[in-house]
């Protein structure tokens, strides 16, 4: 049920890096967990992230998780259909519920692949 | 035993049914090298005796003094009503309505403060309350630092040195640079403000009226902050609120007062209310509990605690702030005094006090050597420099059962001649007359 | 029902003051007065007084419901306490009068009051020294927490890290963090503090232990002197968040056992009310070491027995408080310790644990209780089996106690139990409650297993069933002149 053809994070966050651009998300785990989503917290186009740290927060009524960037890069484009539909994340964490597009600068470290993302989602359980 | 109901036999069949013989097994865990080296209590007492110990001590402190101290917590007329109501069970002896569906009565009592305070005070967004306006400074300050992502800010001198206080101890840690911009006068020095301001600052904050009772327009501080990315935080006076512009109307991003004021007693310092109001583009920094409105399964308004991801059960150490409970009670208090006296009610209430003050101010600044600290518009406060030190003057005149207000040598010390006077709509022409007379007679 | 800002009818309000003889303008330029009506609601004072009094009946209380709330402490308020707390000699005095000088003589009784309290708090707890100051048990911890860095910071050690066990309360990694601490996490074993686990992260870095005991499961922490011997012989201090002080009233004083500094909770373990959601307060206690960073002012007492303020203490900690913390709050603890005395308090301690075990042995049947062994005032079951079974959870069972007229025990929490269900009765209900209880929880654990979708329909006696906490969040409407974001 993990995409084979996206990279994954050990904490929760999908790649799909396709030449020099990464579209950055949460996993179905994540959003299973945080339950029903209601706000997400996003750095501007034009804001460098960094791999392994905190790119924004998401929210859910119960529960507040820090996001953290799988790559290291450029944001050049946001999920604007998050802020008034963040449930998106919920239906389609793969889909429509992706929250930014980074431009990589250089090269990621520490991507997990879907296998390897399988067990870390198995033991956080 | 007060309060214990248990009677020899329950415990005898509550002791049987947990299988111990008595109730020190349960303790056996609490080796006796941890049991107390002692616990020295004086015996129990009955009711009516604590009584008459309390109502003792209640009448070796003195009221009868003619008062016109404020400096932040004020004597104003509280209808009956706020006590009949607030000491309603269902009220005072309920918990914090995490279990909404038990807790309507709390949630939308909150919801309606929440309305009220915002508008009065002209905001979009309201949280449930802090401890009290000192508290609410040092929250709103931390909104803006998280909201701005910057670690300097500006504090104006005429913000209570109380609450100035407090920000100092509750900021020690957190590696921010405060810088307090002296005051001019008990005047917000502008150019002195506009010097210190850069584009590192997340904040600036001042009080209106301030705590020498002067006021100000901030609309070109405001703007100027805005320009340069910072916030402006006001910290206001709610009863003189219904006469005077609103801090947002000249553009602040967060108000916040000290609630007492609104129909809370003196009670010699507590517990009092932190209101904190905000625009909305700020809501998801305001810390504390926040109430909502939404609808059960079938469709009926009902009202929860909300953003709840913000706070502390759920973030832990990233919680935008550490606290957990509000003054529910107090801030019920308030709605339900603002909710009685109206629009009116309070204006009156403010005019009242204003014209008290202003006939002070008259008849004080007309004694030789007396002289108003500033000529800035002020409400129903105002500071005045005496011939001789304030601690003095207070000494002399608390011989003849007058405190003529608050000597401001702590907090001030260059200004030991000054006096901050405060008039309510309770004080007596006469009094202030006598007032008067007793300050002239110091010479 | 409608807000109040809907029932608002124009001139309808009442009169409180005469019509002023003057006007803003004429004190007050222009450009500094208010332009626009705030709109307060405008009615007479039996609108006002039967909105509120019908609000009133939407809610549960002490006073009609029992409250097993673990962690809260939720005992009856005795109503001589509110009586007393409204005294005009202590209701109309103002703060600011001790701080003129002579004046201090005229806030006797006042001062007294707040030495007094703090004295038998001392004995209580076995501390030295306390301040009232803080005026709830975040604040408190927080103000524990800039102690304990002051007295490191005194010392020049570079300490920066405070550890909390994984079952703690969300607000002490949050106090610490805001003292400016690295928080780290110990893992519990068996339900206490695991010694090894502690050894492992206990280092020349670590400020600062804290601590809960009984624990956030109700459970002793078994092996205390080990770990007070641990943190001491690592150059750490050692808090007590007095959360669960109801358990050990007279049976163990957190001084003698070692711990530097603590609060106490007077809303729980000294019956004042919990007010909807406040007012509380929660005063620190401290050893000698720690006593000159207290917050200023502190009540002393002369040779003639005159209390006045003191404010030299040039270690303090500064303010923490505007003044002397919630006075009347305060008042009210100070008369039910008072009115217990020396065995009254013990006897609180030993029937709120027996009252405890009796619940416990008595539910163990219908509910799983993961730690199932002697415990003090409260104890934790777990809805997880249900759950898996028939996904009847907590907060099923929390809502279905509604129904017959209980507020729920405490859910979720502590985190480290799934499907937590803390319940903890207190020593005031009788044994009628607690029995009626059981015979509730019996009906609703028999009626998950055989009808789930009932309970799960829960409540449905309330003036409104379960609420959409999702649409709450989402159309973020906080005031009643707020639209929904969406």
């Amino acid at each position: 049920m993990i995409p084979g053809d996206l990279k994954y994070t050990k904490s929760h966050e999908w790649a799909k890096i396709e030449g020099d651009t990464a579209v950055v998300g949460i996993t179905d785990f994540a959003q299973h967990q945080l339950g029903d989503i209601t706000f997400v917290d996003l750095p501007a186009v034009g804001a460098n992230v960094t791999e392994g740290k905190e790119l924004g927060s998401i929210e859910s009524v119960k529960a507040a998780s820090d996001l953290y960037s799988p790559v290291t890069g450029e944001v050049v484009a946001v999920n604007g259909d998050l802020e008034a539909t963040p449930e998106l994340i919920n239906q389609e964490p793969y889909g429509r519920g992706w929250l930014i597009k980074v431009k990589i600068t250089s090269a990621p470290a520490n991507l997990l692949s879907a296998g390897e993302y399988e067990a870390v989602a198995a033991s956080d359980h | 035993m007060p309060y214990i109901p248990h009677t020899p036999e329950e415990v005898r069949e509550m002791l049987e049914s947990v299988g111990v013989s008595s109730v020190e097994e349960l303790f056996a865990d609490i080796p006796q090298t941890l049991r107390p080296a002692s616990f020295d209590l004086p015996p129990g007492m009955t009711e009516m005796a604590v009584r008459g110990r309390l109502e003792a001590l209640a009448a070796k402190n003195r009221i009868d003094f003619v008062s016109f101290l404020g400096a932040g917590f004020y004597d104003h007329y509280v209808p009956a009503a706020v006590d009949a109501l607030v000491m309603r069970g269902e009220f005072y002896t309920a918990y914090t309505p995490y279990q909404a569906e038990a807790s309507q009565g709390t949630l939308q009592a909150t919801f309606e403060y929440q309305t009220a305070v915002c508008r009065l005070f002209g905001m979009d967004v309201a949280n449930a309350s802090v401890y009290d306006g000192g508290t609410a400074i040092y929250e709103a300050l931390m909104m803006a630092v998280r909201h701005t992502k910057r670690r300097k800010a500006l504090i104006c001198e005429t913000v209570s040195p109380i609450y100035r206080a407090m920000l100092a101890t509750f900021t020690e840690k957190l590696g921010l640079t405060l810088t307090t911009v002296p005051h001019a006068r008990g005047l917000t020095d502008f150019t002195a403000f506009a010097d210190a301001l850069d584009s590192q600052c997340a904040a600036v904050v001042v009080a209106s009226p301030n705590f020498f009772g002067s006021i100000q327009d901030y609309t070109a501080l405001f703007a100027k902050a805005k320009s340069l990315g910072a916030l402006s935080i006001a910290s206001a006076y709610p009863v003189m609120q219904s006469v005077l512009a609103t801090p947002r109307s000249m553009g602040a991003d967060i108000c916040v007062a000290e609630g007492q004021s609104l129909g809370l007693p003196l009670s010699f310092g507590g517990p009092y209310l932190g209101i904190m109001t905000c625009t909305k583009e700020l809501v998801r920094q305001m810390p504390g509990r926040i109430v909502g409105r939404t609808a059960d399964g079938n469709g009926r308004t009902g009202y929860v605690l909300t953003l709840q991801a913000r706070e502390q059960h759920i973030r832990r150490q990233k919680a935008t702030s550490n606290i957990c409970s509000n003054q529910a009670l107090c801030a019920l208090r308030v709605l339900i005094h603002l909710c009685l006296l109206g629009d009116e009610g309070l204006r009156r209430q403010a005019l009242h006090s204003m014209e008290k003050a202003h006939y002070a101010a008259q008849r004080l600044s007309a004694l030789p050597g007396v002289r108003l600290l500033n000529d800035a518009p002020f409400a129903n406060e105002f500071t005045i420099l005496l011939p001789g030190t304030a601690l003095e003057s207070c000494t002399n005149l608390m011989r003849w059962q007058y405190v003529p207000g608050f000597p401001l040598t702590r907090y001030y010390p260059e200004l030991d001649n000054a006096l901050v006077v405060c008039c309510t709509e309770k004080h007596r022409l006469a009094d202030i007359d006598t007032l008067a007379d007793m300050i002239g007679a110091l010479q | 029902m409608r807000t109040i800002f809907e029932k608002s009818r124009a001139g309808r309000e009442g009169v409180w003051q005469e019509k002023p003889g003057a006007a803003a303008a004429d004190f007050i330029p222009a450009g500094l007065l208010r332009e626009h009506d705030a709109h307060l609601p405008s009615l007479s004072e039996l609108d006002v007084v039967r909105h509120f009094t019908k609000l009133s009946r939407l809610n549960f209380g002490v006073d009609a419901n029992f409250y097993p709330l673990g962690s809260c402490t939720m005992k009856y308020n005795p109503k001589f306490t509110e009586v007393v707390a409204g005294l005009d000699g202590f209701a109309r005095l103002h703060p600011l009068a001790p701080q003129l000088c002579v004046a201090a003589k005229w806030c006797q009784g006042s001062l007294e009051v707040i030495y007094e309290t703090e004295r038998l708090l001392c004995e209580i707890t076995g501390m030295d020294a306390f301040t009232l100051h803080p005026m709830a048990g975040a604040h408190g911890e927080l103000t524990g927490a800039l102690i304990i860095a002051a007295y490191h910071a005194d010392r020049g050690n570079k300490k920066t890290k405070i550890i909390c066990p994984d079952s703690a309360h969300g607000t002490n990694p949050a106090s610490a963090a805001i003292a400016g601490f690295e928080v780290v996490t110990v893992a519990s074993k068996d339900g206490i503090v695991d010694p090894d686990a502690l050894a492992a992260v206990l280092d020349e870095s670590v400020a600062g232990v804290m601590l809960t005991c009984p624990n956030t499961l109700g459970l002793f922490e078994r092996h205390l002197p080990k770990i007070v011997e641990m943190i001491h012989d690592a150059g750490a201090l050692l808090y007590y968040d007095g959360a669960n002080l109801n358990a050990i009233l007279g049976k163990m004083r957190p001084g003698d056992a070692g711990f530097d500094v603590m609060h106490v909770n007077l809303h729980k373990t000294f019956a004042t009310p919990h007010g909807g959601g406040g007012p509380g307060s929660g005063p620190v206690g401290v050893s000698q070491a720690l006593a000159p960073y207290l917050p200023i002012s502190r009540v002393v007492k002369d040779e003639e027995g005159l209390y006045y303020l003191d404010y030299d203490y040039p270690k303090s900690i500064g303010y923490v408080a505007p003044l002397y913390g919630n006075f009347a709050v305060i008042l009210k603890a100070y008369a039910y310790i008072l009115r217990l005395g020396r065995e009254g308090l013990i006897r609180v301690s030993e029937q709120a644990v027996l009252a405890a075990n009796y619940l416990r042995t008595r539910l163990e049947t219908c509910l799983d209780i993961p730690y199932n062994r002697i415990c003090m005032h409260e104890f934790v079951a777990s809805a997880e089996k249900s759950a898996q079974a028939t996904g009847v959870r907590a907060i099923d069972l929390a809502k279905a106690l509604l129904d017959r007229g209980h507020h729920a025990p405490t859910v979720y929490f502590p985190l480290i139990v799934k499907e937590a269900v803390m319940i903890e009765p207190t020593e005031t209900e009788s044994k009628d409650t607690l029995d009626g209880f059981v015979e509730d929880l019996r009906k609703i654990a028999a009626q998950a297993e055989h009808a789930p979708d009932e309970v799960k329909a829960a409540p449905r006696t309330t003036s409104v069933g379960r609420l959409d906490e999702t649409k709450a969040a989402r159309d973020m409407v906080l005031t009643a002149d707020m639209t929904p974001a969406r």
